[in-house]
C-alpha cells in the first residue's frame, strides 16, 4: 500500500496532528488510562500490568493489543510473537485484543496516523512492542525482587515464570498488581537475536481457535446487539450518479422493513433483520440523477488512457541518462503498449460496518484499517470531535487495500445513516450497514485501468541505449488527505512506484506520468502500483535479454544493481534448477521485483490446458524481508499474495458498458479456485536487516514470471491483461 | 408458521418466514454467525452446512426446504473427521483471514465422512466450489491428507 517514509521505519515519525485537524484537548479525551513510559507509579487499581501494548493480569493472562488491523495477513500473531520474545511469556498465555482508536498512543510510526497499509505493520512495530514486552519483563523482576527482597540481577524469566536464585518461583499473575506499580523503564534492553525464543521461528497463530470454530462476532460483520437495525442501500448504477427521489412503497410493505433513508451513496433500506432489507431493496423505485456520471465504458476509457501515453506527460524525477539522444541514435526501436484493467479487492467478507450515535458520540464496530482517518470523516459527517468517536476494531475478512479508504467512505455513509434516523426523531440505535457482494463488485474503489508505453532503442548488437516509458492512469492520491506527500509536479508515485527507475543498469531510462481522470472512484489493490509496473518492468526484461540474445536470468544478474534484488533472483532459481530441462510441455519464466522494502523472486512452471487456458504448476519463491519474524506466517503470505496475483492476472477484470459494471458477483468476476492453484515452494533469505513487510510483496511477481513462462513456450509476451483474453491453444 | 430443524443435534421450532434463506435464520435469528455471507448466490462456499451430512450453501436453502433435517453447523462440527480437520487445519495454520474456513472446513469434513483418503482429485471436486480470497487452498490442500491420515492412526 501507500508509503509515505523512506527513513528508516523505526525512527519515530511526529505525529500530523495539524493534517488530521484533530484538536490537542480532543485527542486528550481519548487517552486511556494507562501509563506511559517515564511516568512516575500511580495507584493500581485493576492489579493489572496495564500498558498500552501490553497487560498483564492476575489470572496470568498476558493480553498484548494489536495496534493494526489484522485483516489475515498475521499482524496479530506478529505483535504478539515480538512482546511474547521480550517478555519471555509462555504462548499459551497469551492473546491479543485490537487496542481503540488513539493516534497518540497507536499511530503507525511510518504514517503518523493510526492505520494498516503499505506492509508496514511488523516493521515499524519491531522496536515498539519488543520495547513494549521488555518494560514489562522488567517490572515482573522489578515487583519479584521488591516481593522476595533479592537482587533483580538474582532473577530470570523464562516461559511465563519469574524464578530466583533461591529456587522460588512465581507465575506472572500472581506478580502483576505489584508489577503495575513499579517504574516504567524508559529504554529497558532489547535481547539480541541469539536469545530469541519465539522471533524467527514460531508461535502458534493467535486466531487459530476462534477462526477454525466459527466464534461469535469475530468479523464486523458478525457484529450483534439488542435493538439493531440492518441497513442494505440501493447503490448507484453508475459512478458518479446520486438518487433524486424514491417510491419506497412496496420496500416498506416487506415484513420487518421499518425505515428507508435517501444518502448521497444511495438509498438505505432499514430493518430488523438482514435477509428483509435485502428483499425490499429491489423493491425500490429510485430515480437517479445521472448528470454527474461517468457515462463511458472501459473500451473508451481504455483508448483515452492509450493515447495519453502517446503522448509527452509528467517528468518522473527518477531517470537518467539522455533517452531522446539514445531513442534517435538507435539502430532498432520498439514500442510495446500494456493494458491493465480495473480490479476489484473483493475480499470474503463484503465491507460492513456498525454505528451507534446518539447525537454526542457514536460508537463503531468494523474492520477499521485507518482508524484516525475513518474517526475523523465519521466526527466530520457527526459534527463530533474525534474523542467522541469510538471505534472498536474487529478481525477483517480480508481487505487487500478494501478496507484503507482516504475518505473513508463506508463510516461517512453510516454515519449519514445514523444522523438521518436520529434528525427524523427516531431513539438512537446501533445500525449495521451490510454490502452484498454485488455492492462489493459494481462499487468502485477499483485497481485504477492502466496504460504503459515502453519505447526501447537498441545498438546493432540488441544491447539496450535508451528506454522511454511512460503510464496513465487516475490517480489514487490526489484529492485525497495523502496528496501533498504522494503526489508531487504531477506525479503520484503510487502510479509510476516500480517503473520510475528501473533495477538494473541500463544506459539511459526516463519515465513520464499521465493523471486521467473519471467519476470511477480507484484505490491501493494490493501492493498497489507495483501490480502493473512490476509487470511491466519484468516482461519488458525478459524481452531485452531475448533481443541481446542472452538467458533472462543471466540477463538479469549482469544487470541488477542490489544485491538483495540479486540474491532472491539467484536462490529462486536454485531452487527451481533453472537452465536444467524441463518436462514435455513444461514452461519456466522468472521475475523479481522490489516492493514495500521487501524483495521477491518467483519462478512459474506452466503447461497449457487442451482449452486454450494456461495452468500453473508451480511456483517456486524466494523472499529477503530482513528478519523473518515468523517464518510459517511469511510463508503464508507468499503463498496468499502468489495466488491473489494469479486470480487477477488469469481472468479478473471490471468492465463497463455505458458507465455501468458488467460484472456482478463471483459468476462473473471468477475467483481463484482450489483447481487453479498451484504447489508453490517458498525459500526465505537469512537475514539481519531489518524487517519489511510481506503482506503485498508476493504479488507483483507472479503475473510477469507467468508471462515470461507464456512467451518461453509461445515467444510472445502478453501485454493487455488478463490473460483468459488469449487463446493460448 | 414455523419450521422444524435439528440443529447442531438439538431440535428447534424456528419462527421465522419459511422463505428465508437458512443462512439468514442462522445468522439473524438463532445469532450463530460461524456460517458466513459471502456471495449469496451459492458461488463461494463461505456459507457452507451439512443437511443431513451432505454440504450444502446455506444462502440458497430456504428454512421451508430444510424441514425436517439435520443440519450441522461449524459450531457444532464434531465427529472424527471434524476433529481431524480442525486438528489439522491449526498444525499446518491453514487460516489467514478466516473468513472462508467455517465453509472450508464443513466441506473437508464431508469429504472425509465421504471419503476418508481423498486423492487430489477426489479435494478439487469436493472443495472447488469453496473460495479463498486469501489464496489458503496450497495448505488446505495439505490438512485435507494430514486429516485424513489422523483419521487412519
Amino acid at each position: 500500500m501507500f508509503h509515505l517514509l523512506d527513513a528508516p521505519l523505526e525512527a519515530a515519525r511526529p505525529s500530523r496532528r495539524n493534517f488530521l485537524k484533530l484538536s490537542a484537548g480532543a485527542l486528550g479525551g481519548l487517552m486511556l488510562a494507562l501509563r506511559m513510559p517515564g511516568t512516575a507509579q500511580a495507584a493500581n487499581q485493576t492489579g493489572d500490568l496495564a500498558q498500552p501494548f501490553v497487560h498483564i493480569r492476575p489470572d496470568n493472562k498476558v493480553i498484548v493489543l494489536i495496534k493494526h488491523l489484522d485483516k489475515g495477513q498475521g499482524t496479530a500473531t506478529g505483535l504478539a510473537t515480538l512482546v511474547a520474545d521480550e517478555l519471555d511469556a509462555d504462548a499459551a498465555q497469551v492473546e491479543t485484543n485490537f487496542a481503540p482508536a488513539n493516534v497518540e498512543l497507536y499511530k503507525n510510526l511510518a504514517f503518523g496516523v493510526q492505520g494498516t497499509g503499505g506492509s508496514t505493520a511488523m516493521a515499524n512495530s519491531f522496536i515498539q512492542y519488543r520495547t513494549a514486552g521488555a518494560a514489562a519483563k522488567a517490572m515482573l523482576v522489578a515487583a519479584a525482587a521488591q516481593k522476595w527482597d533479592v537482587l533483580a540481577g538474582e532473577i530470570t524469566v523464562s516461559k511465563g515464570i519469574v524464578n530466583h536464585t533461591s529456587g522460588q518461583s512465581a507465575s506472572f499473575g500472581e506478580l502483576a498488581e505489584l508489577a503495575g506499580r513499579q517504574d516504567v523503564p524508559a529504554k529497558p534492553s532489547l535481547k539480541t537475536p541469539a536469545d530469541w525464543v519465539y522471533i524467527g521461528k514460531s508461535f502458534p497463530r493467535v486466531d487459530m481457535a476462534a477462526k477454525t470454530t466459527g466464534a461469535v462476532s469475530l468479523y464486523g460483520m458478525d457484529h450483534q446487539a439488542d435493538n439493531m437495525l440492518v441497513a442494505v442501500l440501493a447503490r448507484p448504477p453508475k459512478f458518479g450518479t446520486v438518487p433524486a427521489k424514491v417510491d419506497d412503497a412496496e420496500a416498506r410493505k416487506i415484513e420487518g422493513v421499518v425505515d428507508v433513508v435517501m444518502v448521497p451513496s444511495g438509498v438505505a433500506v432499514l430493518a430488523t433483520t438482514t435477509w428483509p432489507a435485502i428483499k425490499a431493496r429491489d423493491l425500490l423505485n429510485i430515480t437517479w440523477d445521472n448528470s454527474k456520471a461517468e457515462q463511458r465504458g472501459t473500451s473508451a476509457m481504455a483508448e483515452e488512457l492509450a493515447d495519453m501515453t502517446a503522448q509527452t506527460g509528467f517528468t518522473v524525477p527518477s531517470g537518467h541518462g539522455d533517452v531522446e539522444a539514445a531513442l534517435s541514435s538507435a539502430a532498432k526501436v520498439i514500442e510495446i503498449d500494456y493494458a491493465f484493467p480495473f480490479l476489484a479487492h473483493a475480499p470474503m467478507e463484503p465491507l460492513d460496518i456498525t454505528v451507534l450515535y446518539d447525537g454526542e458520540s457514536a460508537t463503531f464496530w468494523t474492520g477499521s484499517q485507518f482508524q484516525t482517518i475513518d474517526q475523523m470523516v465519521a466526527g466530520g459527517v457527526l459534527g463530533l470531535t474525534p474523542d467522541k468517536v469510538s471505534i472498536n476494531t474487529l478481525w477483517a475478512g480480508g481487505s487487500f487495500g478494501r478496507r484503507a479508504q482516504p475518505d473513508s467512505h463506508y463510516f461517512a455513509e453510516a454515519s449519514l445513516i445514523a444522523k438521518a434516523r436520529l434528525d427524523a426523531g427516531n431513539a438512537p440505535q446501533p445500525i449495521k450497514v451490510v454490502w452484498t457482494r454485488e455492492d462489493d463488485i459494481k462499487g468502485g474503489y477499483y485497481r485504477p485501468m492502466v496504460a504503459h508505453k515502453a519505447r526501447v532503442g537498441f545498438d546493432e548488437d540488441g544491447n539496450v541505449l535508451g528506454w522511454l516509458h511512460r503510464v496513465a492512469a487516475k490517480s489514487i492520491m490526489t484529492g485525497t488527505a495523502f496528496e501533498q506527500y504522494s503526489v508531487k509536479d504531477g506525479v503520484d508515485s503510487t502510479t509510476v512506484e516500480g517503473i520510475g527507475e528501473m533495477p538494473y543498469d541500463l544506459p539511459a531510462f526516463q519515465a513520464e506520468a499521465h493523471n486521467a481522470e473519471t467519476a470511477v472512484p480507484v484505490l491501493w489493490w494490493r501492493s498497489v502500483g507495483h501490480t502493473h509496473t512490476g509487470y511491466v518492468a519484468e516482461t519488458m526484461i525478459d524481452r531485452l535479454a531475448k533481443e541481446a540474445g542472452e538467458d533472462p536470468l543471466a540477463y538479469r544478474l549482469k544487470r541488477v544493481r542490489n544485491p538483495r534484488l540479486a540474491g532472491v533472483l539467484k536462490l529462486a532459481a536454485e531452487k527451481a534448477d533453472w537452465g536444467k530441462p524441463l518436462a514435455e510441455g513444461r514452461y519456466r519464466g522468472i521475475a523479481a521485483v522490489e516492493s514495500f522494502k521487501s524483495y521477491v523472486a518467483e519462478v512459474a512452471e506452466i503447461s497449457f490446458r487442451e482449452d486454450g487456458t494456461v495452468k500453473i504448476e508451480k511456483v517456486i519463491c524466494a523472499v529477503d524481508c530482513g528478519i523473518p519474524i515468523n517464518p510459517d506466517n511469511i510463508r503464508a503470505q507468499m503463498e496468499g499474495g502468489i495466488g491473489y496475483g494469479l486470480g487477477a492476472i488469469l481472468r479478473n477484470e471490471i468492465t463497463m458498458t455505458d458507465g455501468v459494471v458488467d460484472q456482478e458477483n463471483f459468476d462473473t468476476y471468477l475467483p481463484l479456485r482450489m483447481t487453479d492453484m498451484p504447489e508453490i515452494d517458498v525459500h526465505i533469505v537469512a537475514s539481519e536487516e531489518a524487517p519489511t513487510g510481506v503482506g503485498e510483496p508476493g504479488t507483483p511477481p507472479i503475473g510477469p514470471a507467468v508471462a515470461n513462462a507464456i512467451a518461453a513456450a509461445k515467444g510472445e509476451w502478453i501485454t493487455d491483461l488478463p490473460m483468459s483474453k488469449h487463446d493460448l491453444a | 408458521m414455523s419450521v422444524t430443524i435439528t440443529l447442531n443435534g438439538s431440535m428447534l421450532n424456528i419462527a421465522a418466514d419459511p422463505e428465508t434463506p437458512l443462512l439468514w435464520v442462522l445468522r439473524d435469528e438463532l445469532k450463530m454467525t460461524g456460517t458466513k455471507f459471502g456471495c449469496g448466490i451459492a458461488q463461494c462456499g463461505a456459507c457452507t452446512v451439512h443437511m443431513d451430512g451432505e454440504p450444502i450453501r446455506s444462502c440458497q436453502t430456504l428454512l421451508e426446504d430444510a424441514e425436517g433435517t439435520n443440519i450441522t453447523t461449524i459450531e457444532g462440527n464434531n465427529g472424527k473427521a471434524a476433529e481431524a480437520v480442525q486438528t489439522a487445519w491449526a498444525e499446518l495454520n491453514v487460516p489467514q483471514c478466516g473468513y472462508c474456513q467455517s465453509g472450508q472446513i464443513l466441506a473437508a469434513t464431508a469429504l472425509l465422512n465421504e471419503t476418508p483418503k481423498p486423492t487430489n482429485e477426489d479435494i478439487d471436486e469436493a472443495m472447488d466450489g469453496n473460495v479463498c480470497r486469501c489464496a489458503t487452498y496450497a495448505r488446505i490442500r495439505k490438512a485435507i491428507h494430514v486429516a485424513a491420515e489422523k483419521m487412519e492412526a
